[in-house]
């Protein structure tokens, strides 16, 4: 049924005298043929941005998603440590083990010594309780030369920690393929011996305090990039075309730079024996035996990064301060306002869609930073990409990686998803 | 933006600390980069500037770091510079192959990302793209996404993306696949890769040149009996052509500056430029980074020039500005 607003309604009664609908050539009804045609040119649409859809889902969205697997799956345990893994299943958390858990764990870590995957499982532990991957590897290496019952006072007599419930609790707590307690982990959480989530010790205590770093240097650098970018993009907006886009050369050439060559050059301008420091003698400030740290540090990390993002921030406040009516401005003043309240009443307000969208920009990539801290940052300039690198290369407890990962990637599309209602995703410029 | 007759002498002075302030940061986004140009001619293995090159003394400033690049990892750095030494710094020099292997990943991931970028982005432009919002922004998504997770998860993928040995997969595609039949330590997975970050830049820029792009102009190359692809190739291809390759440099600057993802996924054979400046960084830094720190920059600013040039005939063309 047609309702009074729709436009093919109105073509029949206009038309006049013709009964029923409009037809094409070929007989079709007017509305079928036109929904027809439009349904067509949707797929052809569709049709162009399939093969790069496809593309993206193998090469990034399936990555991604095998790394969130990844962090809530790990059968290190469970898969090689099957009998003493179902005793768990079988027995609430908090049960002291008797000794048929004793027995299954005997027969499990002889089994597990013969087929060589005793490694797996030692580490597999060793992330929840550091320290505890020799246990595995020596006493599995003692039961493959045969163990008699009762096995419990056997396995306390090769070593006394198997009697400790901390271990026993860490055991309950890998004996799952799936397991939250990568991510108990990232927030420096993990399972005691009764099942209930506890803070970890306080010298294991690290991931909260980088995930507060991360988030305190990022919100660090975008203000700065903002303080510096501002009136960068302001001169850039107020001069004519010809002198700005000469002096847009200077901010988009660190743009199209390298950013290991960015990262560079600060190494070489800020360390002990480089430029910055030699400046300041020369002119006085400090004396040669007062040479600043400025590399290998937080300070290092934060200029580097405001450095490295600053373009990020003058791009999107340059393409909308130019759009600023300088007029209203001089209306305000015109009826009486200072500089300052015109700037702050008038001018700012209309900034703020291209401040917004700058800072959310600098902000997103500040968050996941790696390269510039990595060479930059020292000890204490560390951000928490650098952990996922240091547990994907050096301690190799991927799902911990993983789980720190996924992390960091919820609140990034947290902050993508607020871009995009924002700024809108297609406004993206660059250069 | 002069200032008025009238200004009082407060907002002469904020006027001017305005300029210098300016300046200043202009400074500071300029000079970490040019800084080390002339002290990658340095003679000494400082970082800094010595005696010899304030004052300009010739003895100062040298290309011997120039001349390592080359050298390192060469079988016989110090026989005489004839057909053999060049053959050798072909086939051995370290740096010599980190750059071929640059350009090639470069020039094939570009490749990919300029084809399937553009024809999406042609797509995404229609009025009738159903879900245009969501499928754009998952696109873009491996710009937004922190590299670090994107190579994490590359690096689980490309471990378990692997065809079975003594199958008829591995003896087609064996030879571009690593020993064990995987995606990681392997050219073809360093291209998609690379390809996966470049694509946003080829959307964003393509799909920027095809917001002031006249629809009717098609509409009227089919009114005047051209077919789609006559179609495409005489009316829309060369007016976003500027588009298309500014968006292909930045496809290839993306994929000649990555070193996270390559240090997560990439083997020995696939080491790039941004690799060897990571491990020389890292290990023992000598000038001869700077020497490459700056060769980068020559070659940045050349590609800037190329996007500016093609950015400002991109907007001749579309009428956009005047000149």
């Amino acid at each position: 049924m047609a309702s009074p607003l729709d436009p093919h309604a109105a073509i029949v009664t206009e038309a006049g005298g013709v009964e029923g609908p409009l037809t094409t050539a070929d007989g079709q009804p007017l509305k079928r043929a036109l929904s027809r045609s439009s349904r067509k040119a949707r797929w052809r649409a569709f049709l162009l941005v399939a093969p790069l859809l496809v593309f993206i889902l193998v090469t990034f969205a399936m990555p991604i998603g095998q790394m969130l697997y990844r962090s809530v799956h790990n059968d290190g345990f469970a898969a090689n440590m099957p009998q003493v893994s179902e005793w768990f299943a079988e027995t609430e958390p908090g049960t002291t083990p008797d000794e048929a858990a004793f027995a299954a764990l005997a027969a499990d870590l002889q089994a597990s010594a013969e087929a060589r995957s005793i490694g797996i499982v030692g580490t597999r532990i060793n992330y929840e309780m550091p320290g505890t991957r020799s246990l595995f590897t020596s006493t599995g290496r003692k039961v493959r030369r045969g163990i008699e019952p009762p096995y419990r006072d056997a396995l306390l007599e090769i070593e006394d920690k198997w009697g400790d419930p901390e271990l026993w609790a860490s055991m309950r707590n890998s004996s799952t393929a799936y397991t939250d307690s990568f991510y108990l982990a990232s927030l420096d959480r993990t399972r005691d011996a009764e099942g209930d989530i506890v803070q970890v010790n306080d010298n294991r205590r690290v991931y909260i305090m980088l995930f507060m770093r991360t988030l305190w240097l990022s919100v660090l650098v975008t203000f700065m990039t903002f303080l510096l970018g501002f009136p960068v993009a302001h001169l850039l907006a107020v001069l004519p075309l010809r002198k700005s886009n000469l002096l847009m050369i200077l901010v988009l050439l660190p743009f199209w730079t390298s950013l290991l060559v960015r990262t560079t050059s600060w190494m070489v301008l800020l360390q002990q024996q480089g430029v910055v420091n030699d400046l300041l003698i020369w002119l006085g400030v400090i004396d040669n035996g007062g040479r600043l740290k400025m590399m290998y540090n937080q300070i290092g990390t934060i200029i580097a990064m405001t450095h490295i993002l600053l373009p990020f921030m003058i791009l999107p406040l340059y393409s909308v301060m130019r759009t600023i009516n300088p007029s209203y401005v001089r209306a305000a003043r015109s009826l009486g306002a200072t500089s300052w309240t015109a700037f702050r009443r008038i001018y700012f307000p209309q900034t703020l869609p291209g401040l917004g969208a700058g800072a959310l920009l600098v902000f997103i990539l500040a968050v996941g930073y790696y390269i510039t801290p990595a060479l930059v940052g020292g000890a204490s300039g560390q951000l928490i990409s650098n952990m996922i690198a240091e547990h994907m290369t050096g301690t190799l407890n991927w799902s911990m990686a993983a789980a720190l990962a996924a992390i960091l990637l919820g609140g990034v599309l947290i902050l993508y998803w607020v871009y995009d209602r924002l700024v809108g995703i297609d406004n993206l410029k660059l250069g | 933006m002069a200032l008025p007759k009238y200004a009082t002498p407060l907002e002469r002075i904020w006027h001017w600390s305005y300029l210098v302030l300016c300046t200043l940061i202009f400074i500071f986004l300029i000079a970490p980069i040019l800084i080390i140009i002339p002290l990658s001619f340095n003679t000494e293995p400082y970082f800094t500037f010595t005696q010899d090159m304030l004052a300009l003394r010739p003895e100062g400033f040298s290309m011997r770091w120039y001349d390592s690049l080359m050298t390192f990892g060469m079988s016989q750095p110090d026989a005489p510079r004839g057909a053999a030494w060049f053959s050798d710094m072909w086939a051995n020099s370290k740096w010599v192959n980190a750059a071929k292997n640059s350009v090639v990943i470069g020039v094939f991931s570009t490749i990919l990302a300029t084809v399937l970028g553009t024809l999406a982005a042609l797509g995404l432009s229609r009025p009738e793209m159903p879900f245009r919002r969501l499928i754009m922004a998952t696109l873009i998504s491996p710009m937004i996404v922190p590299l670090i997770i994107t190579a994490t998860g590359l690096f689980f993928f490309y471990s378990s993306a692997c065809v079975p040995q003594d199958s008829w997969a591995m003896a087609v595609f064996g030879p571009i696949l690593s020993n064990s039949g995987c995606l990681a330590n392997t050219y073809l997975g360093v291209i998609l890769a690379h390809a996966t970050l470049g694509i946003p830049f080829v959307i964003i820029t393509v799909t920027a040149t095809l917001v002031g792009f006249d629809q009717s102009l098609n509409r009227a190359a089919a009114s005047l009996g051209a077919n789609p692809r006559t179609t495409f190739f005489r009316v829309t291809m060369p007016l976003i052509l500027p588009g298309v390759i500014s968006g292909a440099l930045f496809a290839f600057v993306t994929s000649f500056d990555e070193v996270v993802a390559v240090l997560f996924i990439a083997g020995p054979e696939q080491q790039t430029i941004p690799r060897q400046m990571w491990n020389g960084i890292r290990e023992q830094i000598s000038p001869a980074i700077l020497a490459v720190a700056t060769l980068l920059v020559v070659f940045s600013i050349a590609l800037l020039t190329t996007v500016e040039l093609l950015r400002r005939r991109s907007e001749r063309i579309r009428g956009l500005s005047p000149g």
